[in-house]
């Protein structure tokens, strides 16, 4: 595995991901999603809500990293805020 | 109705998933750890955080590219999509000339993207290409490798060239699958030509049009090879488009670390407009089936 150079944050990160995805499984088996319409534009899912969360993170910290020299805490911090409105009013 | 589910057969993936993460996954896991730390060897490297990012976000060459890519990609759209539609349109409908209008139309979408630099490069010559020449006979100052306004005109009409067959193909097909009753509703009526065009043809070809812009909109984005081989991105860097720019950052360069940071935010671009274009198809389809269902 040293090949693909592995570093702690990165780490942190997918397991993130893979502990999200692995939740959501569990979460569809145990409550199936009902697919319903928010304040976005369109009806979604949880998944569809949760990857729309994780995209706008994404431009989020590229947004505060590039063009700002605010913390990068506060972005995930955004993110964060923003992911979970998004999944319970999107 | 009660659907029967049934997760076992989320097996029969396994393999693919397998396949995928050793040709995706890992990789995309690896250019996420490059992207954070200057890499030197083996057992070298440091941890830069998000230095690359601000980096590369903040690159004016970067910017500059990123602003030609979609400048390029909305003048090919703009050109090919209502280019296509016209020639759909006065396509023959049936008989020989149809199939012969067809394989003419589908040829340059058989040639490889290099071949068709290779062919442009040489069309465009100014001692042996016929259109170099040619334009250089009738006193056009006609040079690619010097005019930057020459090899944007090129690289476009080149691009035209090579996938406007594409959109008239789809929106052929899309044209061919318009019932004969309403072309007979509309001569009852006495619809002119383009009221036909505007309330029948158009309307019914807007599913195909969407799939054929998302098509060249992802084709175009991600151009390389053609306007390589044509200009090399050149005169100066008036061509460089994007994936070229990670290229020669990466392979030419060796800089991992900057170009693993351009390729993420570049990979996340191209997320987002694929998102964005397949949602609005599937949500077009679902809108119809709403409809044909009440």
């Amino acid at each position: 595995m040293s090949w693909m150079v592995w570093t702690m944050p990165t780490a942190i990160f997918f397991s993130a991901i893979a502990a999200m995805l692995a939740g959501m499984t569990v979460w569809e088996i145990v409550s199936p999603t009902i697919e319903r319409k928010g304040f976005l534009p369109i009806s979604t899912t949880r998944g569809d809500r949760l990857f729309v969360g994780l995209l706008s993170a994404a431009f989020i910290h590229l947004g505060v990293i590039g063009y700002t020299s605010l913390s990068i805490w506060l972005a995930l911090a955004a993110s964060l805020v923003w992911l979970l409105v998004l999944m319970r009013w999107g | 109705m009660n659907k029967v589910y049934n997760n076992r057969a989320w097996l029969l993936v396994l393999p693919m998933l397998i396949l995928v993460s050793f040709s995706a996954i890992v990789p995309l896991m690896t250019v996420v750890n490059y992207s954070v730390q200057d890499v030197l060897g083996p057992n070298a490297s440091f941890f830069t955080g998000t230095e690359w990012f601000k980096t590369m976000l903040n690159d004016p060459e970067l910017q500059a590219a990123f602003l030609r890519q979609i400048l390029f990609s909305f003048t090919i759209l703009a050109i090919q999509i209502p280019l296509g539609i016209g020639i759909a349109l006065i396509m023959p409908k049936s008989g020989w000339q149809a199939s012969a209008v067809l394989i003419l139309i589908t040829l340059p979408l058989l040639i490889p993207w290099n071949v068709v630099g290779s062919i442009w490069q040489i069309f465009t010559r100014g001692d042996i290409g016929l259109m170099g020449w040619g334009l250089r006979q009738m006193g056009v100052d006609y040079n690619i490798t010097r005019d930057g306004t020459d090899a944007w005109l090129t690289i476009i009409l080149m691009d035209v060239w090579h996938w406007t067959p594409l959109v008239a193909m789809l929106c052929y097909s899309g044209l061919r699958s318009i019932p004969d009753a309403y072309y007979q509703a509309a001569r009852i009526d006495r619809a002119s030509k383009w009221a036909v065009f505007r309330y029948i043809q158009l309307p019914k070809l807007t599913n195909v049009l969407v799939i054929a812009v998302l098509l060249r909109f992802m084709h175009s984005f991600m151009i390389y090879a053609e306007p390589f081989v044509l200009t090399g991105g050149g005169p100066g860097s008036s061509t460089t488009f994007l994936s070229q720019s990670l290229t020669t950052m990466a392979v030419g360069q060796q800089d991992l670390g900057p170009s693993a940071a351009f390729s993420l935010i570049y990979f996340l671009v191209i997320l987002l407009v694929s998102w964005v274009f397949y949602t609005t198809i599937m949500n077009m389809q679902k809108d119809k089936n709403s409809q044909g269902g009440a």
